[in-house]
């Protein structure tokens, strides 16, 4: 058996999903936070049956592409789950009803229950699973209140003949159930309701987000070079250095194993950023440089993702936004692209045109840098000054403005307007959040650590053949006349495709200037995309457009890069 | 006297009641499906400058609308 949770954006589908096989999946306080479906499993009536979260839609009829995945799924469900936001009663039965009609075995949670009561909604239940024919349980998905009780109506849910119903019909019909089931009582204004309104003003909303922004960028740095200053640089020098240093001096400190191990040893000691082993370096780079930036971004955004800010940025920048393409909303798969590019990417399905979803992911995969390489960019060029540091992030976002602004004008077709509901602010419900920060903490360790060791691994082997000689030979006109960086750049270059961070470390060794630091950094970011980005946006833009992409993305980098070096 | 004006000029915190929305299918339907339709009262709650989005209260849910769609969208108010 295969049971579907449906529903429309934001109303806890996710949450739900956890709670019911275990399988923990991205939940956050925005409409489109699910763009993909995922499956899991559950236990009912002592057998293993199947449920799939489903992504968001608000009607059967799509208008994004993430309801023609919902869509899509609808054929190959034996039940759904319909979960209706309580709070939001007239809205969500729209779907609900063309559930029903369609004769689609339906058992409706009405979730977000415990928000009825202090925001004066009376829903009469009873009345309600009268009405639509089909079982309805109140529940709260975040404390899992209600259940186990919608599980055990699940065998009430029978297939029906399908009617017919006219949008209209269905709408009147809709009208008729919610006057009879639903009580509003009026309250008076509250302090979230107060928040919220200023949040969308212009007055009070800009200066509210630059704080919200700024103090996003404080804390995620303190917390960063916290655990790097307190925890991991000391971790590595008092007690991994003398470790590793007894084994290279076991290995005769040369030598082909030594080399690939501890790598070169620089003025007769290990330098953990330079020397380049597996055993150095690659794992230096991922766990005390990278890793502690990764969970400070994600606690962060994890805290705006819950809260519900995001949509209300998304209303500051519109109009920013409709310059580039594209509108405000654009602006969340923007800032996930800060700490990955692939979740980036794979959140422009949120984004209702193919127009849209190329320029998005374009500006992604070029002008945002990704958290593992941001690292690396505050630990190498940092030390030679904040102001390289705003250099690199300066071009970066000069860039991502300039081709979007050119994408806009060359693409035929127009942005569609923006449409979003904008959740109340919520306080983030702690245990999803820090689920959340430790499933992105693990991907990240499963996903960079092995392309990190094999990175390492492949350039030390291909140091080892000469490779890169004949290749730094070569590309040398392109990297030194036109970058102006030492020819052997190249290898970073090349290393890049694997990952931007062990790519970045490999300029490390070659003594740059501080400009051309800035210069290489700048190119890295903006050059081939690493990977799994490359793959994503395979996947998602198709063949063509995927090397279209990749090709706006060769000459600006080199553009740019250019630039850079006869100004600087 | 009732007077009907596109929802891009309702005051901040002023009522009105959808009357036409002046859009093809598609964007009838989109906004339709979002809560929007022709009977519903809408509640401003803040517009940006410049021609940015309007924020409306529809029920329980406040609804962000680009400000092109929201001037072809007619409301019903009492003056």
């Amino acid at each position: 058996m295969r049971i579907l949770l449906m529903g429309n954006p934001n109303v806890g589908k996710s949450v739900i999903f956890s709670r019911l096989t275990g399988v923990h999946v991205i939940a956050s306080n925005y409409p489109g936070t699910t763009v993909e479906f995922t499956k899991g499993w559950t236990e009912y009536k002592g057998k293993r049956v199947e449920v799939i979260d489903v992504p968001g839609a608000y009607t059967l009829e799509p208008t994004s592409k993430a309801e023609e995945v919902a869509v899509e799924m609808l054929k190959e469900g034996d039940l759904v789950i319909d979960i209706v936001d309580a709070t939001n009663l007239e809205r969500n039965l729209n779907l609900a009803l063309q559930l029903i009609e369609r004769g689609v075995p339906t058992v409706i949670a009405l979730n977000i229950w415990d928000e009825t009561k202090h925001r004066g909604i009376n829903i009469d239940v009873e009345k309600l699973e009268k009405l639509l024919g089909v079982p309805v349980v109140p529940t709260v998905g975040i404390t899992g209140e209600g259940i186990k009780e919608l599980f055990s109506r699940l065998e009430e849910a029978k297939r029906k003949k399908p009617i017919k119903r006219t949008e209209h019909r269905r709408w009147d019909n809709i009208g008729k159930i919610t006057h009879e089931v639903q009580i509003l009582t009026h309250r008076h204004h509250t302090l979230r309701e107060v928040l919220e309104e200023a949040s969308t003003r212009p007055l009070s909303g800009l200066p509210i987000a630059m704080l919200v922004l700024f103090l996003s960028f404080k804390i995620i740095r303190f917390i960063g070079e916290g655990l790097i200053g307190y925890l991991l640089e000391p971790f590595f020098t008092k007690l991994y250095l003398p470790l590793i240093t007894k084994l290279s001096l076991f290995l005769g400190r040369g030598g082909f194993l030594h080399d690939i191990l501890i790598g070169k040893l620089i003025e007769g000691g290990i330098d953990f950023v330079q020397s380049f082993g597996l055993l150095t370096t690659g794992l230096y780079v991922p766990l005390a440089m990278v890793l502690p930036y990764i969970l400070s971004f994600y606690l962060v955004l994890g805290i705006l993702e819950d809260t519900g800010y995001l949509p209300r940025l998304a209303i500051l920048l519109d109009n920013l936004m409709h310059r580039l393409g594209l509108h405000g909303y654009a602006i969340i798969p923007n800032l996930l692209g800060l700490g990955c590019n692939v979740p980036g990417i794979l959140s422009t399905r949120i984004l209702e045109s193919k127009r849209e979803r190329f320029i998005a992911s374009a500006l992604i995969s070029i002008g945002v840098p990704c958290a593992a390489l941001q690292a690396m960019i505050f630990g190498l060029v940092g030390k030679h000054g904040g102001q390289y540091v705003s250099m690199v992030y300066g071009t970066l976002f000069l860039v991502w403005l300039l081709l979007g602004l050119i994408l806009n004008r060359v693409l035929k077709g127009f942005s569609p307007p923006l449409l979003i509901e904008v959740p109340p602010y919520r306080l983030p419900p702690w245990r999803t959040t820090v689920k959340k920060l430790w499933m992105r903490i693990l991907s990240f360790l499963r996903e960079a650590l092995p392309l990190v060791l094999l990175g390492v691994l492949v350039v030390n082997i291909l140091y080892f053949l000469k490779v890169f000689d004949f290749l730094a030979n070569l590309t040398a006109p392109l990297i030194h006349g036109i970058l102006g960086l030492p020819k052997e750049a190249v290898v970073a270059l090349v290393i890049g495709f694997l990952r931007k961070d062990v790519a970045l470390g490999m300029l490390g060794p070659l003594n740059l200037t501080a400009q051309q630091l800035v210069v290489g950094s700048v190119v890295l970011a903006m050059s081939f995309p690493c990977i799994a980005t490359f793959i994503v946006l395979l996947k998602e833009l198709g063949l063509k457009d995927m090397l279209k992409a990749t090709g706006i993305m060769i000459v600006s980098a080199f553009l740019v890069g250019g630039i850079l070096n006869l100004i600087l | 006297m009732a007077k009907q004006i596109p929802l891009t000029q309702l005051r901040r915190g002023q009522s009105g009641r959808v009357i036409q929305i002046m859009g093809g299918f598609g964007m009838t339907r989109r906004l339709s499906a979002i809560g929007i339709r022709p009977g519903k009262k809408v509640t401003k709650v803040s517009a940006m400058f410049m021609r940015g989005p309007v924020t409306v209260r529809i029920g329980g849910t406040e609804i962000a609308i680009g400000f092109g769609m929201a001037s072809r969208i007619i409301v019903e108010v009492k003056e």
